[in-house]
């Protein structure tokens, strides 16, 4: 059973497409990662799924219900996450838990229950007369996610949840999310953070509004790079590369910190070549070796064609 | 429904008086400005420096003088035996307006003819300036009506125009002498401007920090949001209005005639206009310092220029008497004014409140159609 499908799903600005013909499913219970880089179309997306943006063609529904038709049944079964941080600063934790369980319509007592439940789900019981604007981020994005589900959504929508938020809170934030999950919610997420994306049961990438993969993070390595993926520590990254590049064996090769990363037909074969041509150039190589490819390897294999 | 609209309104209270500066404003400006209005109108009442050069010196001439020194506005300083005098006079500031009664004056008046006289105004402070030709207007029509009824009185039968042709274009209401005509004024003024200001920088301040889009995504109905949202401030406008009363009649002495009935259901059917305009100019602004100036340009000059407040709208002419009609504002003006000073009851005004209820359910429906447009509202 599907929390939510999507088909053909496009939706235009003016001349420009900001999605472009996307579909997809999302498992009920999963955590689905949303991947792409700016401007890629991730907020379009979420927006249409929630019913704040209308959609140019292609249907999709959410929970069972239709975002064409009946946006205001999905929006009393979603919670939503913002990409910028929409709580208000001039009022206490409390007063914002209050406010936003007002607004969904909890009564008294479920509210009273859902706020405390919340402020101990965000580990803000002693911040909550505290001005929401004198939080540090992390604590604001955990507010705000108890906010988004003081109403207890069956799927909920999270816009970069974690950007500009330190590992340490970060990492508290996913915790919150695996609870969430185990819970039976569905949480559909968006980042930039790879290593985040890992956490994710099921990971959709999209470039310039096209949907270029999807599936496991396990399944989208093994898929899609096929050959054998080494990792190069050498001095001149930038010569090396621009040298690599050239190379008419050399099938894909990328930046990785201080490291090179290139992938080749044949492992041995690849990684004598490597050397050679390297020292070719006065380059010495410390060292080569076959690593299992990252998720950020396979993104960039995946938007890196013209 | 209803618990949605009070968590709304108690959020908005609370940010409101949290907000100490825009609170201190919407109090603030209401007493400034009765008090400002209210003294400036009184301080200037009487003696008003005036010569006069009377070229008729005829008992028709010596009338009309006097019409001036009796009318307690005028302090009649000098009486000139040549014009050449009356430069010099407003140029040291020894007199503020001077009267030159051309030779012909009598023998016009007598045979019926329309006859001119020149009154020069020491132009240097406006405001002054027009207080002044409203009094000079109001003393020279009176003046000409005088006459008028006795020429009426022997000649029945036959139409006369006012025989006196009073130069200066009148901008001033003479009226506004009287407190009674300008504290309603100033009630539509203060309504107006800050129900719209502060409605849109409310809303525009949602969308600028995103919570709009939050509130969008809890299926609350515009109605309920924007009900809920207003509340603070239709409470404030009223507190204001109160305030305005209470001040017009304790330092001024202007009660109302009227119905308080009346009163309150019109003021809340303009508020309804004024919140409407608000919500409009948030629907065409994305920041709050756009919606800040669009709110004020929109509402301030033409309340105050164009509703009747300070210029009489039938003094206007007649392509910007036309424009008045699309100032709320007007009718609200014309029907308070009804209240307070005639004591009359809806019977009397009900084409305003139907002017106010077309214009407050437009704006409404054209503001909510642009929400819904723009996606922050349910489709
Ligand atoms: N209201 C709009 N009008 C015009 N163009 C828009 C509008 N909203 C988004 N876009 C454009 O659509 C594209 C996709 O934007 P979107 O916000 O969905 O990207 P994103 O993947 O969320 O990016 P980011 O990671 O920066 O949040 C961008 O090029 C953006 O400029
Ligand atoms: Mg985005």
């Amino acid at each position: 059973m599907n929390a939510i499908t999507v088909k053909n799903l496009t939706r235009k600005f003016g001349d420009f497409t900001a999605v472009d013909n996307v579909s997809f499913d999302v498992k009920r219970g999963e955590i689905f990662g949303f991947l792409g880089a700016n401007g890629a179309g991730k907020t379009t997306v979420i927006k249409m799924l929630c019913g704040l943006l209308t959609s140019t063609s292609g249907n999709a529904t959410v929970a069972g219900y239709d975002i064409n038709t009946q946006p205001e049944s999905i929006k009393r079964t979603i919670g939503y996450m913002s990409q910028k941080f929409s709580l208000y600063e001039d009022l206490t934790v409390s007063e914002n838990l209050n406010f936003f369980g007002g607004v969904y319509g909890l009564n008294e007592r479920d509210l009273n229950d859902r706020i405390a439940w919340a402020v101990e789900m965000a580990g803000l019981t002693d911040k909550k007369g505290a001005l929401t604007g004198s939080l540090p981020v992390g604590w604001k994005q955990r507010l705000a996610l108890g906010c988004a589900l003081l109403h207890r959504p069956q799927v909920v929508f999270l816009d970069e949840p974690t950007g500009g938020v330190d590992p340490v809170s970060r990492r508290r934030f996913w915790d919150l999310i695996f609870t969430l999950a185990e819970e039976g919610v569905t949480v559909f997420v968006t980042t930039h953070y790879l290593d985040e994306a890992e956490y994710c049961n099921t990971i959709m990438l999209i470039h310039a509004g096209k949907i270029v993969a999807g599936g496991s993070p396990r399944q989208l390595k093994t898929e899609h790079i096929r050959y054998p993926m080494l990792e190069v520590n050498c001095t001149g990254i930038i010569e090396s590369l621009n040298i690599l590049q050239q190379q008419d064996w050399v099938i894909e090769s990328s930046v990785f910190g201080t490291l090179l990363h290139v992938s080749v037909e044949n492992e041995e074969a690849g990684s004598r070549k490597i050397k050679e041509v390297l020292s070719e150039h006065n380059i010495t190589v410390h060292g080569i070796e076959r690593i299992v490819p990252s998720l950020e390897d396979v993104f960039i294999h995946l938007t890196d064609k013209p | 429904m209803f618990s949605r609209i009070r968590s709304i309104s108690i959020k908005e209270f609370r940010q409101v008086s949290r907000d100490t500066r825009s609170l201190g404003i919407l109090i603030f400006i209401p007493a400034f400005m009765l008090l400002m209005f209210g003294y400036a109108v009184n301080f200037d009442v009487d003696d008003i420096a005036l010569a006069v050069y009377d070229e008729d010196n005829s008992v028709q001439s010596r009338q009309l003088i006097d019409k001036f020194v009796h009318s307690g506005y005028f302090d009649l300083k000098y009486y000139l035996d040549s014009p050449r005098e009356i430069d010099r006079l407003l140029d040291r500031e020894l007199i503020r307006v001077a009267i030159v009664i051309p030779e012909n004056f009598s023998n016009s008046i007598i045979r019926g003819e329309d006859v001119s006289i020149q009154v020069l105004i020491d132009g240097a402070n406006a405001s002054a300036a027009a207080t002044v030709m409203g009094y000079t207007n109001t003393i020279v029509q009176d003046y000409s009506l005088d006459i008028l009824s006795e020429t009426m009185l022997t000649a029945k039968g036959t139409t006369f125009a006012p025989p006196i042709d009073y130069h200066p274009r009148v901008w001033y209401n003479p009226e506004l002498r009287s407190p009674v005509f300008l504290i309603p004024g100033l009630i539509a003024f203060i309504l107006m401007v800050t129900s719209a200001v502060s409605t849109s920088l409310s809303i525009v301040r949602e969308k600028e920090l995103g919570t709009m889009e939050q509130l969008a995504v809890s299926s609350i109905h515009p109605v309920e949001l924007i009900i809920g949202k207003i509340m603070p401030f239709v409470l404030t406008s009223l507190i204001s209005t109160v305030f305005i009363l209470l001040g017009g009649y304790l330092l001024f002495g202007v009660g109302v005639a009227g119905s308080f009935l009346w009163l309150s259901l019109l003021v809340v059917l303009f508020l309804f206009v004024a919140l409407g305009w608000g919500l409009l100019i948030s629907t065409t602004s994305d920041t709050q310092q756009v919606a800040f100036m669009k709110a004020l340009t929109t509402t301030m000059l033409p309340t105050f220029i164009l509703s009747g407040f300070v210029f009489p709208i039938h003094n206007m002419p007649v392509a910007v008497q036309v424009i008045t009609y699309i100032v709320p504002a007007r009718y609200f003006l014309e029907a308070l004014r009804a209240i307070m000073v005639k004591g009359v009851g809806g019977a009397v005004f009900w084409e305003q409140i139907i002017a106010l209820l077309i214009f407050g359910f437009i704006l409404v429906l054209v503001s909510t159609r642009r929400m819904k447009k723009q996606g922050y509202v349910t489709v």
